[in-house]
């Protein structure tokens, strides 16, 4: 009888902490969206802010507190940001010299990360420990002697210093991605396809890029953005200012007036939009190929 | 390094057939790979090792553009660390935007990581939003972040008021300034954090479960399973987040030129007037060296504690 109630005593505790736990898990995820929320709100209210001063009149700016629902919705703020400054013509530049250099970015360093993941060469590991290191090395180290070079060819006051490195590889980062995510995929796919008489590049072109989406948007999300982004080269190469990005161009915005705060923003807001787009499409793709190209080896 | 690398291909095969232990088709398949490779070995050699090797000569010249390099030695150096009041300022800048920025930002990061890493409705939206910032890096964010910043009117200050906290001048205070820097590198750190997420993802479930079963509630668990675990990604991060603020530039540049009293006067920034501004190729030069080995050197370090507190799985180490 009383071995019974033993037995019968420690099940129900057990179930009773068992619920216990339930119900703290249940309150610590509850804890843990609130706080998500409250992140998530952290990162959205400057973007809504910085859309509602766009569209406010240039009084209602200057209220405290800010008063959230604009009396006028100022469009005009637009269209006048854009044409105090050529910001069409940098808006333009910008998206040539951006398009032009990510597509070299993204071709010659996935045929960079090809060679390495998959052909085999004397020297090969060497030369990709010097891909690696060059990824320790800050752009400024070389920064002054690599003006030299591009003013000894003319390049100063053009945009070739933006776009022809893109060409010439792709960027060491972009190269260890892709080699990265090339080595996940099966060697015996390239072995059925040379049985079936397809060359290197071949399977390259008709194996390899088709199934290295992921990795393929997530450099395409980092190189336009980056290129869009890219301030320190326009500054130092780009003199006259109908061949301004937009980068450096907004800069003037703020040296013409600092009050104008609905134009900033509304000239802002123009520049953010392309890299915005970009990533909403390509999100889904973006995030599996930096998850599986896995920082971890 | 690179010699090493350039003998294969610019060598003449000696025997006919095979050449270095070679068969035909190994030549062939070698051959290839530096074909494919050339744009990017002569990007390597002509802008990256020649620039550093020509920016140190440099380093210990003066050169003014105009006229040819004169050597001076160590003058630069001596210069630099002896009587250059703005170098050692931006030393001090740079060193406490590094130390108390990148462990916040890790921080910060890892807590969002594994907030996000839970199966939620809705988790996918909270981790676009999270990403959000970081896709719009560059001028425009440094636009927004000031007028957030800004002390009457700004979006900032505003919350800080509706708690009862009054704010404080941010980027027109020579005390403040830095710290907003901080407080804005903290809203974009979302590359960082969804590194963090890769690493988290990989983590096996069944480790959270043996743990829950022997009865470790979820804060242990986070410390016994989660860390361990994500110490390979943590290293990856702190040695991806050292390098990059120290080359910290675009904000400054737009938000407050150095100012107030050079209170946010980075290094890189420095490095930027003393070449392109001021013409000092040479100094420059110096500078830009300075930072190198700073970076190397501290590189080095982390990497060499790393196998303290780096945890390795076997079959996540080896490839």
């Amino acid at each position: 009888m009383s071995t019974r109630a033993q037995i019968v005593t420690p099940a129900k505790t057990r179930r009773r902490t068992q619920l216990g736990m339930h119900r703290v898990s249940q309150i610590t995820k509850i804890i843990a969206v609130l706080i998500l929320l409250a992140g998530a709100l952290t990162m959205l209210v400057p973007f809504v802010w910085m859309f509602d001063t766009s569209i406010k009149n240039s009084g209602e700016i200057f209220l405290y507190p800010p008063r959230w629902i604009p009396s006028e919705i100022r469009l005009k703020n637009y269209s006048e940001a854009l044409t105090v400054l050529p910001f069409g013509q940098w808006f333009f530049n910008t998206t040539y010299i951006t398009v032009v250099a990510s597509l070299g970015q993204v071709l010659s360093a996935s045929l960079v990360g090809y060679a390495f993941a998959r052909l085999r060469a004397p020297g090969r590991d060497l030369l990709f420990l010097a891909v690696i290191s060059t990824m320790l090395l800050p752009e400024q180290v070389t920064m002054v002697p690599v003006f030299l070079i591009f003013r000894n060819l003319g390049w100063i006051d053009t945009w070739n210093p933006l776009i022809v490195p893109a060409w010439l590889g792709g960027g060491a980062f972009f190269i260890f991605l892709c080699r990265q995510f090339f080595m996940t995929i099966p060697l015996e796919l390239d072995d059925a396809a040379k049985i079936d008489g397809c060359g290197t590049l071949r399977i390259f072109w008709q194996i390899i890029l088709p199934l290295s989406k992921p990795v393929l948007a997530a450099v395409t999300v980092f190189s336009v953005v980056g290129r869009w982004n890219e301030f320190l080269y326009p500054v130092i190469y780009l003199d006259t200012q109908s061949k301004y990005v937009v980068s450096i161009g907004l800069r003037l915005f703020r040296d013409l007036d600092t009050t104008s705060w609905n134009w900033l923003m509304a000239a802002s807001v123009v520049t953010m939009l392309p890299c915005l787009v970009i990533f909403f499409f390509a999100q889904k793709l973006f995030v599996q190929g930096i998850a599986t190209t896995g920082i971890k080896g | 390094m690179a010699d090493s690398a350039t003998v294969p291909r610019a060598a003449t095969p000696r025997k006919p057939g095979r050449w270095l232990g070679l068969s035909r088709l190994e030549r062939r398949e070698a051959l290839l790979f530096y074909l494919l490779i050339s744009p990017w070995l002569f990007n390597f050699l002509v802008l990256s090792l020649g620039p550093v090797v020509s920016a140190l000569y440099l380093s210990l010249t003066k050169y003014d553009i105009v006229n040819p390099p004169t050597f001076v030695g160590l003058a630069n150096y001596q210069q630099l660390f002896s009587g250059d009041p703005l170098f050692l300022q931006s030393l001090k800048v740079t060193a406490i935007w590094v130390i108390a920025g990148v462990p916040l930002r890790l921080a910060a990061a890892l807590f969002f990581a594994v907030l996000l890493n839970q199966k939620i409705v809705g988790i996918s939206f909270f981790r676009t939003v999270f990403y959000l910032p970081s896709v719009v890096s560059g001028v425009a964010v440094a636009l927004l972040w000031i007028w957030v910043l800004q002390p009457q009117f700004g979006l900032l200050n505003y919350f800080l008021g509706l708690v009862g906290i009054p704010g404080p001048q941010w980027l027109a205070s020579p005390t403040w300034a830095l710290p907003g820097f901080i407080v804005m590198s903290l809203w974009s750190t979302g590359a960082t954090m969804i590194i963090f997420l890769a690493g988290l993802q990989g983590i096996p479930l069944e480790l959270y479960e043996a743990a829950s079963m022997d009865g470790a509630d979820r804060i242990r668990q986070f410390f016994a399973i989660t860390v361990p675990m994500i110490t390979p990604v943590i290293l990856f991060n702190l040695v991806i987040q050292i390098i990059n603020s120290f080359q910290v530039f675009t904000q400054a540049f737009i938000m407050t030129n150095g100012g107030p009293v050079n209170a946010t006067l980075f290094y890189v920034l420095l490095l930027y007037r003393v070449a392109f501004q001021y013409n000092q190729m040479g100094y420059a030069s110096a500078m830009a060296w300075i930072l190198f080995i700073i970076i190397l050197v501290l590189t080095a370090l982390v990497f060499r504690s790393s196998g303290r507190w780096v945890h390795y799985e076997g079959g996540v180490k080896g490839r």
